[in-house]
């Protein structure tokens, strides 16, 4: 008798909730249901992921709509919508990962890393595809000149952001000159690589004749996309940083750049370096201000001042686009996807390096 | 001991507060030199081609008629990567702010900033030798099905380099930008609001659309400005993924051209004439980046009281 009024009750609340395995149930159905249609029109398994998504999302807003209306049925339809979403964007960052893992493993060797591409030409591509020999030439002179020119771009590039950052923070009122150059460097964050790429050939070009290209051009082309990174990772860090240090710092009679260069920025030095860090991971993938500034050899060169240098990301694009040789292009394929593991790879461990430096450095007088 | 090292500071000290101070005002009127100095020098550089003869200038007829297919290429890849990265990009960013499990929310939202840290010669390899074949075969399906659009016009690109590919490449690499501003502002929503609504009885969708998107919208506009900004200038994806050519109306025919492609398929063999042509075209895309970064600044600039988004 009560178990029945409880019955009741409980239909009350629930009523409209469809039962959770109805979900299931048409999920199975239109997977078999999209097997079945791209069945007849040509199977492939896109199509059938494609189909299937599509009858079950159809199906189940359907059920929805039957049990509990238009409203729980809406919903529930934007709820697939955004699963969705996120499935989509996840398909194309696994089928990179997978590409650069599956293409680029078995062009990584010692030789790989630790030669140049000095006299590979053509014939030697098509001499190991006839012998089926190891693929010669490597990467050693584009990982130097990347190494070497990003090392450079930050030398540049971390002292002025870093103290632009303290102008703002520490020095600056709020007055016209900040407002501008905070809204500019916001403005240079967007600053398409090419044109900073340009800007820089521009610059050498007028001081040191057309047509100079070293890697010191690269190194100021990319710290004109790394200066606006630093400067603003840098201002967020410094702003945190408690201003009842700064007052006990002026108490104890510390002048005030005394005060910042051992109070303030060492508070806030793991967020900056983290900062910096990630910085250097946005530049050293760039490659269309290298291609315009430091051109493209194939022999290793350590000299940032002068001579053209390789970097990681333009020996991938040449090895893409302009094969050693034509005729055989696997050769030049496997060192491309080699190249571009070892890139992504380096950039996954700035990542990682930055988040571990957050966590090590983390100020622990906060507390 | 203590003694001198108070007068040790005190001697230092002046004298090091003002040049401490100058040189943190040096560095950052140096920025605002920088931002200038890119715009002057490629101004400079790029003057010749003004008082050029135009038939001089590659296709021979002034600079005009030279860099408008490739503006109008670059504003076609630009809006195919937008139409798709702007949806989306609201979907994962609403996935991971309200509708993913609060303890996995963070790994997800780790996972798409992943998508950022690809670089973008890897992404141009990716679309080039992966994704552009296993679009040929779509394209040829629309061509043959929807040819009668001028868009999906027919013969279909066998090897999948279109400008359509180039699209969906920028696409994917905007997207986390789209995603990971509009999140920001998706999880400032006043949780009051929220909670407000969800006691009235709405459904969750019903609560987003009354309590989060009137929130968050400015902050999504310029969002999608910051992608625009950033799919405008992009350069390696279009370069090696486009079979660049002739503007055409067909999305899915080789042909078409972005400048940034220009740029850097042709500046290492380009002098003289063809070298300011070129750096004319940087200043063209340098100019559209800017006034669209500037617009989408202004936007977060102007509300940012209301949506807390910077």
């Amino acid at each position: 008798m009560s178990s029945s009024t409880l019955e009741k009750r409980r239909s009350q609340l629930t009523k409209g909730r469809m039962p959770g395995y109805v979900v299931w149930v048409v999920l199975a159905a239109a997977v078999v249901l999209g097997a079945a249609v791209s069945a007849l029109i040509g199977f492939n398994i896109i199509v059938w992921a494609i189909l299937t998504a599509v009858f079950f999302v159809a199906g189940a807003t359907m059920i929805t709509a039957a049990f509990g209306g238009t409203r729980k049925a809406s919903d529930s339809l934007m709820t697939y919508l955004v699963y969705g979403c996120f499935i989509i964007a996840l398909l194309p960052l696994l089928s990179v990962i997978w590409t650069v893992l599956e293409r680029g493993l078995p062009g990584l060797s010692y030789d790989f890393f630790f030669t140049s591409m000095n006299g590979v030409t053509g014939a030697t591509d098509n001499a190991s595809a006839e012998n089926g020999s190891p693929v010669l030439g490597g990467a050693y002179h584009a990982i130097v000149g990347t190494l070497q020119i990003t090392l450079w771009a930050t030398l540049i590039s971390v002292p002025i952001g870093l103290m632009a950052a303290v102008y703002l923070v520490e020095y600056g009122t709020g007055g016209r000159l900040d407002r501008a150059i905070t809204f500019f460097v916001d403005v240079m964050t967007g600053i398409p690589s090419i044109v900073a790429g340009l800007f820089a050939a521009a610059l050498f070009g007028l001081l040191f004749g057309p047509g100079t290209r070293t890697g010191f051009v690269a190194a100021v082309a990319l710290s004109v996309l790394m200066i606006p990174v630093v400067v603003r990772s840098t201002e967020e860090m410094l702003k945190i940083v408690p201003n009842e240090l700064r007052e006990a710092a002026y108490a104890l009679g510390v002048r005030k750049w005394r005060t910042i260069v051992k109070v303030v920025v060492p508070t806030a030095i793991s967020g900056i370096a983290s900062g910096v860090t990630l910085a250097i991971a946005r530049v050293i993938g760039e490659t269309a201000p290298i291609l315009v500034t430091a051109g493209f050899v194939s022999s290793i060169n350590t000299n940032v001042f002068s001579g053209w240098m390789s970097t990681l990301p333009t020996f991938i694009y040449y090895q893409i686009l302009t094969p050693t040789s034509p005729t055989n292009i696997d050769a030049s394929t496997q060192r491309a996807w080699a190249a571009a593991l070892t890139l992504i790879v380096m950039v996954m461990l700035l990542n990682l390096a930055a988040r571990l430096i957050a966590r090590a450095f983390a100020p622990k007088t906060s507390r | 001991m203590s003694t001198n090292t108070l007068t040790r500071s005190e001697v230092g000290g002046k004298s090091g507060d003002k040049i401490f101070s100058g040189a943190t005002l040096a560095a950052g009127c140096l920025i605002l030199a920088v931002l200038f100095g890119v715009a002057a020098f490629l101004v400079i550089q790029a003057l010749p081609i003004f008082s050029a003869d135009p038939t001089d200038i590659t296709g021979g007829e002034g600079f005009g008629s030279y860099i408008f297919p490739i503006v109008i290429g670059t504003i076609i890849a630009a809006s195919i990567a937008l139409l798709i990265a702007t949806p989306l990009g609201i979907g994962v960013a609403l996935f991971i702010s309200h509708y993913a499990p609060r303890r996995l929310a963070q790994g997800f939202g780790y996972l798409v900033d992943l998508l950022a840290a690809i670089p973008s010669v890897v992404y141009g390899a990716w679309g080039y030798a992966v994704l552009a074949p296993q679009l040929a075969v779509g394209y040829g399906w629309l061509a043959e099905n929807l040819g009668w659009l001028p868009i999906f016009e027919g013969p279909a690109s066998q090897t999948g380099r279109t400008i359509l590919t180039a699209g969906i490449v920028l696409a994917v690499m905007v997207l986390p930008i789209i995603t990971s501003l509009s999140r920001e502002i998706f999880l400032q929503t006043p949780t009051l609001h929220e909670e407000a609504a969800l006691a009235m009885g709405a459904t969750r969708l019903e609560m987003i659309r009354m309590a989060v998107l009137p929130f968050a919208r400015a902050g999504i506009v310029s969002a999608a400005m910051l992608g625009l900004g950033r799919a405008l200038g992009e350069t390696m994806a279009v370069a090696l993924v486009l079979s660049g050519g002739a503007l055409t109306a067909s999305l899915i025919q080789s042909g078409n051209q972005t400048i940034a492609a220009e740029i850097a398929l042709n500046f290492p063999e380009a002098f003289g004439l063809r070298l300011s042509e070129l750096i004319a075209a940087g200043l063209v895309l340098f100019v559209i980046t800017l006034a669209v970064n500037i617009i989408a600044r202004w936007i977060i600039s102007r509300h940012k009281e209301f949506s807390g988004a910077n």
